[in-house]
């Protein structure tokens, strides 16, 4: 064994056998949903999540550990248990059809109409 | 053992998918050939989850023990704006662990039960983190070379197939990369200096080449359960090809710099592979398994910090709080 180099170790003389009663729920406590807005104008984007008592800790964690470098205009924190989603399993509800083509810009195509009455009825340039 | 799937040698490997629906495995598998992603409330075979906790469980415990040594250097590092980089990397350390923490809750293990795993002793964390940081240049060949495998490690883990260990580890290479640079550049500095500095280093990288050449662990047996695990995406590639894939892009490095690698067998061979004298595993057992010069404090500096922090996580913590899986 070694003398540790680890001034934690050395000076405030921890004791290698410490035993401590473990972790019980919610030590960490619970978990927000952080979103990360680069720049004013770009969308928030959810980049991950944070343990924290409180928003406003959860708020300040959330700087720490996805702003702490590069550039963020304003984040937002909101509790995992307040967000509401789809389930992967019912993919099918965002299926589509090729019918749904009206949806689609490009399921109109003016021009040919245009062409086929300039032909039709001779209009010159 | 950074965050690689860990496969048991004693497991039989017929009883891996025993008892799993079979139309659900193939929908499984086939997402996954398709190069999609697996995401938490996604139906996956028993062993695929047990092995995604294991592993990446076992790399959170890595990053925070990892900030151990490289801490301990801080208040020593030379010079203030090394001081300043030193504690930026640690903090991104940490914020890694966090991270990586977040995407093993997805499965269903909380951060508690985690934390009580790592400071009993149950979970391992890498084995390089037993061994101390002598001298500065210790903590430097740690910043360049340690942080180098655990690169090579983690962008090869980021294909993988469970969504929010990429989501983790896309944002952790992109911190890596300064860490990397931020070795390297202190590495250079003592090896292109006084005579003096030049045998530190060297004298650190004779010291940290052992426990390098354990990073990626042993030769993995070829089973049916590594091929499984490699076809679930969740093992990306083999300890020894990612060992060679090290050596292939540091070793001219460590060269370049006039330092020498302290394996007099150490060379590439006709077939472009590397050829080394094969590490010491007992040792490395015996220092995974508790025997390490390290082992002890690391744990109970850690135990330390959760026993000082415990009464403001009390005071802080709401009535109506509950707990739920995260979502991603
Ligand atoms: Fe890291
Ligand atoms: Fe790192």
């Amino acid at each position: 064994m070694i003398k540790s180099l680890d001034p934690r170790v050395t000076r405030s003389e921890i004791d290698l056998n410490n035993s401590i009663d473990p972790l019980k729920d919610l030590d960490q406590w619970e978990t927000y949903e952080a979103f990360h807005q680069k720049k004013r104008g770009e969308q928030h984007i959810h980049v991950g999540i944070v343990h924290a008592p409180n928003p406003e800790m959860a708020l300040l964690f959330a700087k720490d550990q996805y702003g702490r470098r590069g550039i963020t205009a304003n984040i937002w924190v909101v509790k995992t248990a307040h967000i509401f989603m789809t389930e992967y399993d019912d993919q099918d509800i965002f299926e589509t059809t090729p019918e749904k083509i009206y949806r689609e810009a490009g399921g109109y195509k003016v021009m040919e109409k245009i062409n086929k009455y300039r032909k039709e009825t001779k209009i010159s340039k | 053992m950074y965050g690689n799937a860990y496969i048991d040698p004693n497991e039989k490997s017929n009883s891996i998918t025993d008892g799993e629906d079979i139309q659900k495995l193939n929908a499984f598998e086939s997402r996954i050939s398709n190069g999609e992603k697996i995401e938490p409330k996604d139906w996956m075979p028993k062993e695929y989850r047990k092995q995604l906790v294991r592993m990446i469980e076992q790399h959170a415990h890595s990053e925070i023990i990892g900030a151990l040594p490289e801490g301990t250097w801080i208040t020593r590092a030379p010079g203030f704006r090394r001081k300043l980089a030193l504690m930026a990397k640690v903090q991104d350390e940490v914020g890694h662990a966090q991270l990586l923490y977040s995407a093993a809750e997805t499965l269903g293990k909380s951060r508690e039960a985690m934390i009580n795993d790592l400071i009993t002793g149950k979970s391992k964390y890498s084995n390089v983190f037993n061994y101390p940081a002598y001298t500065w240049a210790d903590a430097c060949i740690i910043a360049w070379l340690i942080d180098a495998g655990a690169i090579i490690n983690q962008v090869a883990n980021a294909k993988g197939s469970y969504g929010p260990y990429c989501r983790a580890l896309d944002r952790i290479c992109v911190e890596e990369s300064f860490h990397l640079k931020y070795g390297h550049d202190n590495v250079v500095t003592l090896a292109t200096g006084s005579k003096i500095q030049r045998e530190m280093v060297q004298a650190a990288l004779n010291r940290w080449w052992p426990p390098i050449m354990h990073f990626f662990g042993p030769s993995d047996k070829i089973s049916l359960h590594t091929e499984i695990l490699m076809k679930w995406k969740v093992k990306m590639a083999t300890n020894d090809d990612m060992r060679q894939q090290f050596l292939n892009m540091y070793v001219p490095k460590i060269w370049d710099l006039g330092l020498t690698v302290p394996d007099s067998k150490l060379m590439k061979n006709n077939e472009n592979k590397w050829e080394y004298t094969e590490p010491d595993w007992d040792e490395f057992k015996r220092v995974i398994n508790g025997g390490g010069p390290c082992n002890a404090e690391r744990l109970a500096v850690r135990r330390n910090a959760e026993e000082r922090g415990r009464w403001v996580r009390q005071a802080l913590l709401a009535k109506d709080s509950k707990y739920l899986i995260p979502l991603a």
